[in-house]
């Protein structure tokens, strides 16, 4: 599924490398280095996702960029990219309208996974009351999960773990955002308290059955999808 | 943006006042010292003027009380005299030489003259010029007997034409008033002096108390921490030296704890900063394969995303301790996150062959940040985790007592040797059975922080055997 992502970043090499590798994942990249730029292609051109850099030279800076942004009704999911960590920070940037906040150093993995859930959470807004991947069913209203003819019972935070990733299927879903989308915790334990989970709810959906649907990507995290990868 | 520019606005006017405060004339009203003095010199004139002003009435008023009666009683007997029928002028002239016969001088003056002006009893030569309203006070130069003198006097019209002149010699009276009057002008000069000298040594023992506390500030502004306030100059001195060496413990904390983590991060994070560099440069010198290659660069990034985690704990711990996120405190209750973190690390626990052993009573209500707690609490597991050996049991006991919220980890892991626990909470301290463990030495720094940001305490407890870390927050409510 290619989308079409602006990225706005003054850091050459930074933005170099993430307009390489989203254009890498088949992405089509624009990239502005300045926040006027940056607000004009924005705000004339369609996309799936705009990557914003919270510090931008030339007078309009992230924040104001997606104000002006938001203030012409114009919806389209936002990725702050920052060097400021705080947490006020972080709250202040998702309440002026961003969707998602990624502090700076960050691996490219975990930049593209966040800006491929945030695309697809722009389209999947209306009610669901059923999730399905492959043989793999679930039902919002019931609260139950089968596979095939079999019902599979689970925990309720396995039922939390899975429904994030049927809602993400297909894409790669990092720790963090487990963490955060399950969980709410905005901080990385020491322990790896996310692949136990996971490999918890692998027992109890895959072992059963010949065909595995979650899998572990290296060195990013995992992905629920029917297909072989 | 906008705050900015009105920062920017508000400086220069900022910069405006500070010179003005500078100004010398304006430094004379805002030296405290002078301000005292002043207000002293004020308060001692001003009391002794009205000293000054209370003897002149009790003397110099009630002398002219005193005469003005007795003119007038002498006046109204001989006015009575002359009344018709049985009175005459006669009988007038009669009691003024009778009284004038006394063989003591009383002071007394008496013109008595008939309608064409001469004289026909009393003790004046001729009727004082300037006296011209009858039943009227005057005080004014006259000669008696040869001598000039000054009377208060005062003028009856009698029946029949005739004048009645009644008065007293008040030339002694005269005399005391000046008298009195160059007293209190030299009492006043005195005054002054005195009033100025007080101001003066009021301003000097102000100035030596605040001398100490300007004295030991200067030699601590200039770099000399050690230093503290005296205590024991006076009542309201020993308040704010108090304060003020309070505040001071504090300043020297927090420099210890920068110098402590300036030498922290010099040592820490060189270390897997040199490892990375090594590897980097030992695979572009020596890698032969791309594999070689690829796999140094992997383990770099590992490195340096280390790295990045240490600053990152570092940061959040600088973030907590300057106390900002005290305006996001809401009031919480920590049961349900507690159950959640229990369930999080139950499974991570049992994947590792250990019990995790929760007993979480509700209510545990703060006033706090819930995320801060949850990492708090998250990295007490963490450590518990961390050290325990397998088939070991890890307590979370969470309970509100006497209005305390208390949250324990106890492990059976080997604990902190007593001589370390004190400084367990310090930034990159790692007690020496943790060195070969993985960690930055933060986690405990973090704990601390947290809860001394709410108002809380973090403990530390030998477990026999293990570690009890009992972190203690106000109840809410």
């Amino acid at each position: 599924m290619t989308m079409r992502i602006l990225v706005v970043e003054d850091d050459k090499d930074v933005a170099g490398f993430v307009v390489k590798g989203l254009r890498e994942a088949g992405h089509t990249v624009e990239h502005a280095d300045n926040g006027r730029d940056g607000l004009f292609l924005a705000a004339s051109e369609n996309f799936d996702s705009i990557i914003l850099d919270r510090m931008l030279p030339g007078g309009i800076d992230g924040l104001r960029l997606m104000e002006t942004l938001r203030a012409q009704d114009n919806a389209t999911p936002v990725l702050f990219l920052s060097a400021l960590g705080q947490v006020d920070d972080r709250v202040k940037g998702l309440k002026a309208g961003g969707d998602d906040y990624l502090t700076k150093p960050f691996a490219f993995a975990e930049l593209l996974a966040r800006v491929e859930a945030l695309t697809r959470r722009g389209k999947t807004d209306g009610p669901m009351t059923r999730l399905a991947v492959g043989d793999l069913e679930m039902d919002l209203l019931s609260r139950s999960v089968r596979r095939g003819e079999q019902k599979i019972e689970l925990q309720p935070r396995e039922f939390r773990l899975l429904e994030y990733l049927m809602r993400h299927a297909g894409q790669v879903v990092t720790r963090t955002m487990l963490l955060e989308g399950v969980w709410d915790y905005h901080f990385d334990p020491q322990t790896n308290v996310i692949d136990v989970h996971v490999s918890r709810l692998r027992q109890k959906i895959d072992k059963p059955f010949e065909l595995p649907l979650l899998h572990t990507v290296r060195n990013a995290g995992y992905m629920l999808r029917a297909e072989e990868i | 943006m906008g705050q900015n520019s009105k920062l920017v606005a508000d400086l220069p006017q900022t910069m405006r006042q500070e010179q003005a405060a500078r100004a010398p004339g304006l430094r004379v009203i805002r030296s405290a010292g002078r301000r005292f003095a002043v207000l002293y010199a004020l308060m001692f004139g001003v009391s002794s003027f009205l000293l000054a002003a209370s003897l002149w009435y009790s003397t110099i008023g009630l002398v002219q009380h005193q005469v003005e009666s007795a003119i007038h009683t002498d006046d109204q007997a001989l006015v009575a005299l002359a009344q018709p029928p049985a009175g005459s002028i006669a009988l007038v002239a009669q009691a003024i030489a009778t009284r004038l016969a006394s063989p003591v001088d009383t002071g007394s003056i008496y013109l008595l003259v008939d309608p064409t002006g001469n004289r026909v009893a009393g003790n004046l030569d001729s009727w004082p010029e300037g006296l011209t309203q009858m039943d009227a006070w005057y005080q004014l130069p006259v000669s008696r007997a040869g001598s000039a003198s000054v009377a208060l006097l005062r003028a009856e019209a009698l029946p029949g034409g005739a004048r009645l002149l009644v008065g007293r010699d008040v030339l002694v009276r005269a005399q005391l008033w000046r008298v009195l009057r160059n007293g209190l002008i030299w009492t006043g000069f005195l005054m002054v002096a005195l009033g100025l000298a007080g101001a003066v040594v009021i301003r000097s023992i102000f100035r030596r108390m605040v001398r100490d506390i300007s004295i030991t500030s200067r030699a601590i502004a200039r770099g000399d921490l050690s230093r503290r306030l005296p205590v024991g100059v006076g009542e309201e001195f020993d308040e704010l030296a108090t304060i003020i060496n309070d505040m001071l413990d504090r300043i020297s904390r927090l420099m210890d704890g920068v110098r402590q983590v300036s030498n922290a991060i010099a040592h820490d994070l060189r270390t897997p900063v040199t490892r990375a560099r090594a590897r980097l440069e030992d695979a572009a010198l020596h890698a032969e394969t791309m594999e070689d290659m690829q796999a140094a660069v992997e383990r770099a990034m590992l490195d340096l995303d280390g790295i990045v985690g240490v600053f990152e704990a570092l940061l959040r711990i600088a973030e907590i301790e300057a106390g900002s996120r005290r305006a996001a405190f809401a009031p919480v209750d920590l049961t349900q996150t507690l159950w959640d973190m229990d369930e999080l690390y139950r499974a991570v626990a049992e994947e590792r062959g250990l019990h995790l052993h929760a007993i979480i009573n509700a209510p545990l209500p703060i006033l706090g940040d819930r995320e801060l707690v949850q990492q708090a609490v998250a990295n007490l597991l963490d450590n518990a985790l961390k050290f325990s050996a397998p088939g070991t049991v890890i307590d979370l006991v969470a309970r509100l007592e006497d209005k305390v919220v208390q949250i324990m980890v106890a492990d059976r892991g080997p604990g902190i040797a007593a001589a370390d626990r004190d400084r367990a909470t310090e930034r990159f301290f790692r007690a020496e059975t943790a060195r070969t463990t993985a960690g930055s030495g933060l986690g405990l720094a973090l704990v601390s922080a947290v809860a001394q940001l709410h108002n809380g305490t973090l403990q530390l407890f030998d477990n026999h055997p293990g570690l009890r870390a009992v972190i203690c927050l106000p109840a809410q409510g």
